[in-house]
């Protein structure tokens, strides 16, 4: 995004980190621990990479994002007003009756958002849909999608991956936010997903790995994604679910459940000495 | 009685012809007028004659495989870059399969997305119960902003077909495999939301969708030897029904039969009784699958078997005119 190539991206994740906590504590329900894995993730589209405009969030060059993971929202909503999308205010009525910030994305409701996802495996069809459309006209807009680990498990996921790289969408770059764990516990032990560069490597996919909490790793990536013809590229975000909050950290439990009062605060004060890191 | 122009349908021997053929040639129809109209196949293409489209424009012809979620998914992507696609496969998987995708992600957010959904109903004949829909109408018309078409015959479903490209929103056109006979011309008047009286009649209102118009026609036509005036309505377009035209048809005939080529709960009937009992209760009898899957057979012999002939319309419209003696 122009405007924000010289800001501390960390800095900047840090705030969208404590806007999670401060959203779904307000909304007193919500999904904080796959909004704090994707965290960075968020941070290196929204600021850097994506070619986008929040002053005119339907300008035909723009870049396109679609969050799979669709109960991570929180890390988006706080990502978009950031960027200026829609005022800072909002985001503490996420999840209220009439917000603009529904508990799952609905796009004609959020500015910024290209789709309405939620219900899990499908998202990365709609992005495959996304960059055939925007080959068939020629255009140069580059498509991202990101999904979550567990998420996996749908087998549309694989549908769509096995479609995108038919047509060689070589503008389309899925994103995995491998954080390990899922509502029931490691997803080694709800369905085993491994090995994972293997398969996208065997449906035909450029795969990388990367530090999914190290910006820097996430744009050495992305930058290496575009000049990657004839193929789909998928990176692999290593993560941790909760990153950044000591007692979310790698904690299952906090997948749906938002901190009270006192944990709110705990998690606040964490961020604010910057020891998300 | 306005001229709708319709086909000489009470012949020896109609004309018969595949509504699916109307679909394949609406869609080529399409591609001439429109550049952004694609086709998606899940290898299915020759049978559901969108070989036709295909040949004529192969690059906006998108084969996903044997995927429906996936092409559900893909066709929502392609409309969110001004593309109308068409995905198109059968109603079971059509609507069944992708039913979530078509829910969240297409209708939720309104995407211009349509759906040819083949072989309806139990006239597809010899593949038997697992690729005959008769649940498609029910669980499509209940999802919030979608469109459902079931046209009756070749020129039903071609203006159908246009029409769905040109209208705004998730529309779902159902169309058969059988040949069947045509009832109508290429000037028959043909609007969505828009029932029509195709036969007028003052005893008893028969409405109808799909194949089940001509068995309707049939059946009215028998019932006035017997002294029964029928009307007979189509409606073609069952979301949004047009509650105008079925309950003013209502109101001069006082009693109901439905017929649909599709289970009577959920179904068409169900579209209209309730557009009865809130406006204008009257006695309804419906015909159409009663709460059972389907077989292996010939289409005549199915539509035999689960009583979808103009005679067990017949007989329902007697069973309803008892019924309306009774209230008097």
């Amino acid at each position: 995004m122009p405007g924000n190539s010289d800001r501390d991206l960390d800095s900047v994740a840090n705030v969208i980190r404590q806007d999670i906590i401060k959203m779904i504590a307000s909304a007193g329900s919500g999904h904080p621990g796959g909004s704090l894995s994707i965290t960075e993730i968020v941070t290196a589209l929204y600021f850097k990479v994506m070619h986008h405009d929040p002053a005119n969030p339907q300008m035909e060059e723009r870049d396109r994002f679609i969050l799979s993971k669709g109960h991570a929202c929180p890390a988006v909503y706080a990502a978009l007003a950031e960027c200026g999308y829609f005022p800072k205010e909002e985001l503490l009525t996420l999840r209220k009756m009439g917000s603009i910030l529904q508990g799952h994305p609905d796009m004609h409701k959020t500015p910024g958002f290209e789709a309405s996802t939620g219900s899990l495996g499908q998202g990365l069809s709609i992005a495959t849909g996304i960059a055939l459309g925007l080959k068939m006209d020629t255009k140069k807009n580059k498509v991202y999608c990101l999904m979550g680990d567990g998420e996996l498990d749908e087998g549309q996921i694989w549908e769509a991956a096995m479609t995108a790289a038919h047509y060689k969408l070589d503008n389309l770059c899925g994103i995995i936010d491998r954080n390990g764990l899922q509502i029931d516990g490691c997803t080694h032990d709800v369905k085993n997903i491994e090995p994972l560069t293997e398969k996208w490597k065997a449906f035909g996919w450029n795969v990388m790995e990367v530090d999914g909490h190290n910006i820097c790793d996430i744009l050495t990536a992305l930058g290496r994604f575009s000049h990657t013809h004839y193929r789909p590229t998928v990176i692999i975000a290593h993560t941790v679910k909760g990153k950044g909050v000591s007692y979310m950290d790698n904690e299952a439990g906090w997948h749906g459940k938002a901190p009270d009062n006192e944990q709110t605060e705990e998690a606040l004060q964490e961020l604010t000495r910057g020891c998300c890191k | 009685m306005k001229d709708l122009k319709l086909a000489d349908y009470l012949s020896d021997n109609p004309e018969k012809v595949p509504t699916r053929y109307g679909y394949g040639d609406g869609l080529v129809l399409l591609g001439e007028k429109y550049d952004n109209v694609v086709v998606l196949g899940a290898d299915l293409t020759s049978s559901l004659c969108t070989d036709r489209f295909l040949k004529k424009f192969p690059e906006r012809f998108l084969q996903t495989g044997i995927a429906e979620q996936d092409m559900t998914g893909v066709a929502a992507g392609l409309s969110l870059t001004g593309k109308i696609p068409f995905v198109s496969t059968y109603g079971v998987f059509c609507t069944g399969r992708a039913w979530d995708q078509i829910r969240t992600t297409v209708a939720y957010a309104r995407l211009n997305v349509k759906f040819g959904s083949g072989h309806g109903g139990i006239s597809v004949g010899p593949d038997g119960a697992t690729h005959q829909a008769l649940e498609d109408i029910a669980i499509t018309r209940t999802i919030p902003n979608m469109t459902v078409l079931v046209p009756s015959d070749y020129h039903e479903a071609l203006k159908a077909t246009v029409a769905a490209a040109e209208m705004q929103g998730p529309v779902v056109v159902r169309f058969g495999r059988e040949k069947v006979p045509v009832i109508t011309s290429a000037e028959t008047p043909f609007e969505i939301g828009k029932a029509e009286i195709y036969r007028e009649g003052t005893d008893v209102s028969i409405m109808a969708c799909g194949i089940m118009v001509y068995e309707a026609l049939i059946a009215a036509q028998s019932l006035s030897l017997h002294g029964i005036s029928a009307e007979v309505v189509n409606s073609a377009t069952v979301k949004p029904i047009d509650s105008a035209t079925i309950t003013a048809s209502a109101k001069r005939t006082k009693a109901v039969v439905t017929a649909e080529e599709h289970q009577v709960m959920g179904g068409f009937g169900s579209a209209v009784s309730e557009v009865l009992s809130q406006n204008y209760p009257v006695p309804v009898k419906m015909v159409g699958i009663q709460d059972q899957f389907g077989q292996s057979g010939s289409p005549s012999e199915l539509m035999e078997a689960y009583g979808l002939k103009a005679k067990d319309i017949e007989a329902a419209v007697k069973e309803v005119l008892k019924l309306k003696a009774r209230e008097r």
